[in-house]
């Protein structure tokens, strides 16, 4: 596991693109009921993404925490093929990450929990500064990065830090990053595939959501207690 | 140098329900109005088309529809002693932003608040004694009546496609309504919505414990319909994105689609959008305003727009901001309890458990804005005796979903790990096997409740923010108390495989996460001038021909969502422009 990582990005790097030839062909009708009926056919390999904002260490620390918090199994795919590395890059190089909608004059203070966010950094510039202080604090507690340590060491650390137990010295508060960091891997799961993530809508499907046909004026009474499972849908599904 | 204009009629400021209502209606009573409205034009066909309307991310993660805390936000602290810092982010409360405003995003639910609010102190003080009140509680009287307002609530719910059941028609309980509402003259617009699973389970078991639920009232069209304007409707599709969207049916009833196109359509409305207000301008001898100045935000020209008449009509937040940037009336000193602009700012609180039933399908992402079940029976039941709980208000109790989309709602039982295997086989299980019941309660105003000018942060326009002190007190912990025992009887009632309790929240306010977009008071309707900004027509006791309309014209904050008083109020106040101001320009009411 703790190789996969890197033995991916060589396959990928090496790859030919051939998905750029892949058929994606615009659905422009809702599926019909037979084709609802079939099973959704399978993930297609993950086309080799690029990173625009995340550098070396910072691709290989998002890669191991997304597949560590969505590890493969019999309800999806691990976090990297489903795009959450990509979706969280994709954020992080946009509007969002460069702090869009983000008040951002000073005078900078801490103040308390109840005055919510107040660092003096753009989410970019905090998962820069934020994930090297999670490394280093990786480093002096197990020897590596967070990339290389075991399974469960990375679950300790998990665990640790989400609970308030790890601090990053001189770094932006590790709490911060945490629920940042979090928030941004359950959008990258649930967020329409338009934006990089839930590939294959695998996150829509593991719980039953079916996205954005939601024509239920005829359904509301009709499947009141009642399974309603067409396969999900999606914007460029619909475009 | 600002570029002076000709003078017009009115101007408006903000563009949503209130200032749409009222741009209407006084252009087709053939007055000259301009309406200022710092955010962009929308319209249903251009900007909330499937499938890109359909997009949590965008709009419920982002804030797409929703006010720029770059440009403009508020600083918050939970009391007096705290530095007071910016929201940096928008969090606790969205308002809207753009033609439409907040009438957009919103979920549809319509109350009519009773003379439980609107007679607060003098009912209270009646029932349970002066001493009741606690000092610094400083609730009062609104100056006016539910049978004053009854004819103005049963407009806007017509304008707005009101699905509902009545409850008290002329006085007569009706079955399946509301038996504690205030007795209304008709049925509402629109039969209520098909009832989802979780709004039948409740409804069932809050009926076996003796309680009263009905169907929530809500702006969303059970059936095709055209309002009393003539403006159409679609039915509304159960689609599961209503709050934070706008509805690309029509569905909703959003002012963007209703009274704004009718404004329009008059030769005496002009819309300006992008065009963001400064500041209401003093006539020097100071019983008087003489119009606005403002800025274009495409090219930051700058203009002094005069008018007879200005009528304040953004977020309630931002009238009471307008309001302390240009000096009207006299600012709220929560140590002297002098002055009244930025008194009794208040919010809403509130509870819920959620409830795992195995083998059930609760289909959550088939729901109306107002697919909800509640009961009032701790609300507007006035034989509920408050004085075993020693609290003031109240709280509803409903079940339901409105926009239960998975970024932002996946339940799981407490306990659950937050990710890995363990974690998504949780959440596969109970995405459609669990539903909420959720209370929302009232606050009571306080004297250290309030806004004034931070001294410190300023926004785009380098004016100080809006400085927000806030915090939920003892009469709120009490009912949150109350409210999570009721809460959590009932949840045991209905036997669950599972469920998360309710706790009645007693820490401090926070800015995060989402809790309410009910903001209100600041600028308040009252008697007389030393105790509120606005007489009952909400008309400025300091300045006659401005008037501020909003749920900034509170005195107090109702467990009920608040747009239902905000719709009434702004057509009782275009009646009372035009049958009385308008004949005779001056004070309505005596000070």
């Amino acid at each position: 596991m703790k190789n996969d990582t890197f033995d991916r990005r060589a396959f990928l790097k090496s790859a030919v693109a051939g998905s750029a030839a892949a058929v994606t062909a615009t659905v422009a009708l809702p599926q019909t009921a037979e084709a609802q009926q079939r099973p959704a056919s399978p993930a297609p390999p993950p086309p080799n993404p690029g990173y625009i904002f995340l550098n070396l260490e910072e691709a290989a620390f998002v890669e191991a925490v997304v597949d560590h918090m969505v590890p493969a199994d019999a309800l999806s795919p691990k976090g990297t093929d489903l795009g959450l590395n990509v979706y969280i890059d994709r954020a992080l190089a946009g509007g969002w990450g460069k702090g869009d909608r983000l008040y951002m004059q000073g005078p900078w203070k801490q103040g308390t929990p109840s005055q919510g966010y107040q660092l003096p950094l753009t989410p970019a510039e905090l998962y820069r500064a934020g994930i090297k202080a999670a490394n280093a604090h990786s480093v002096k507690t197990y020897g590596k990065t967070f990339d290389k340590i075991t399974e469960a060491q990375r679950q300790e650390f998990l665990v640790a830090w989400q609970a308030g137990k790890v601090t990053f010295e001189a770094g932006p508060p590790a709490r911060t990053f945490f629920a940042t960091l979090y928030q941004n891997v359950m959008e990258g799961m649930f967020s329409d595939p338009i934006y990089g993530g839930n590939r294959d809508k695998a996150g829509w499907k593991m719980i039953g959501f079916p996205g954005v046909i939601a024509v239920h004026a005829q359904n509301v009474e009709k499947f009141r207690d009642k399974k309603y499972a067409p396969a999900p849908m999606g914007i460029s599904d619909l475009s | 140098m600002a570029t002076k204009l000709k003078e017009v009629d009115v101007v408006v400021v903000g563009l949503g329900w209130t200032g749409g209502i009222l741009a209407k209606e006084l252009a087709e009573a053939g007055l000259k109005v301009v309406a200022l409205e710092r955010g962009k034009m929308m319209s249903t066909a251009q900007d909330f088309g499937v499938p890109q309307v359909r997009d949590e991310l965008r709009y419920v993660q982002r804030h797409e529809l929703m006010q720029n805390a770059a440009k403009d936000t508020l600083t918050i602290r939970n009391n007096p002693t705290q530095d007071a810092l910016p929201m940096r982010r928008l969090g606790s409360f969205l308002p809207g932003e753009g033609v439409g405003g907040s009438g957009i995003h919103w979920s549809g639910h319509t109350w009519r608040w009773t003379d439980m609010e609107f007679k607060v102190r003098s009912m209270y003080e009646e029932r349970y004694g002066k001493a009741y009140i606690p000092n610094d509680m400083t609730i009062q009287d609104w100056g006016i009546t539910y049978a004053e307002l009854e004819p103005y609530y049963e407009k806007f719910e017509r304008v707005a496609a009101v699905s509902g059941k009545a409850g008290n028609l002329r006085g007569v309980i009706q079955p399946g309504g509301n038996p504690f509402e205030a007795p209304r003259a008709n049925e509402y617009a629109l039969p209520a919505l098909t009832p989802i699973l979780s709004n039948v389970m409740f409804a069932e078991a809050a009926g076996k414990l003796g309680y009263h639920p009905f169907p929530r009232p809500s702006a969303n069209a059970s059936r095709p319909y055209t309002n009393p304007d003539g403006v159409r409707f679609g039915q509304c599709q159960y689609c599961g994105f209503c709050q934070r969207f706008g509805c690309e049916a029509n569905a909703k009833g959003s002012p963007h689609h209703t009274v704004i196109p009718l404004a329009m359509k008059s030769p005496n409305f002009e819309l300006r959008a992008n065009s963001w207000v400064t500041k209401v301008i003093k006539d020097p001898a100071g019983k008087r305003v003489t119009g606005v100045t403002y800025t274009n935000v495409l090219n930051g020209e700058e203009f002094e727009q005069p008018a007879t008449m200005v009528l304040l009509t953004a977020y309630a937040i931002n009238n009471v901001h307008l309001m302390l940037l240009s000096g009207i009336g006299r600012a709220y000193d929560p140590v002297s309890q002098q002055g009244v602009i930025g008194k009794n700012y208040c919010y809403q609180t509130g509870a819920g458990a959620t409830l795992f039933f195995e083998g059930r399908n609760f289909n959550p992402f088939m729901s109306a804005g107002g697919s909800s079940s509640t009961m009032d029976d701790f609300n507007t039941n006035w034989d509920f005796d408050r004085s075993k709980h020693g609290f003031i208000g109240g709280y509803t109790i409903g079940a339901g979903f409105n926009t239960s989309l998975p970024i932002g709602n996946r339940p799981v039982p407490r306990g659950t790990p937050s990710w890995g295997k363990e974690w998504k086989a949780a959440t596969a299980k109970s995405y459609q096997t669990a539903m909420n019941i959720g209370g929302s309660g009232s606050v009571m105003a306080n004297r250290y409740n309030y806004f004034d000018l931070d001294p410190t942060y300023r926004n785009a326009f380098g004016q100080p923010l809006m400085r927000m002190t806030f915090d939920y007190k003892e009469n709120e912990h009490k009912m949150g108390r109350h409210a999570s025992q009721m809460i959590n009887d009932i949840a045991k009632s209905m036997n669950p495989t599972s469920f998360n309790t309710a706790t009645a929240r007693t820490e401090p306010w926070t800015v995060v996460p989402y809790q309410s977009t009910h903001n209100t008071g600041g600028t308040i309707m009252g008697t007389n001038p030393r105790q509120s900004a606005l007489n009952k027509y909400l008309q400025s006791w300091d300045a006659h021909n401005l008037f501020v309309v909003g749920a900034n014209v509170f005195p107090h904050n109702s467990s009920y969502n608040p747009t239902g008083p905000i719709g009434a109020l702004a057509y009782w106040t275009a009646d009372a422009i035009k049958n009385q101001y308008l004949k005779n320009p001056g004070p309505l009411v005596s000070a």
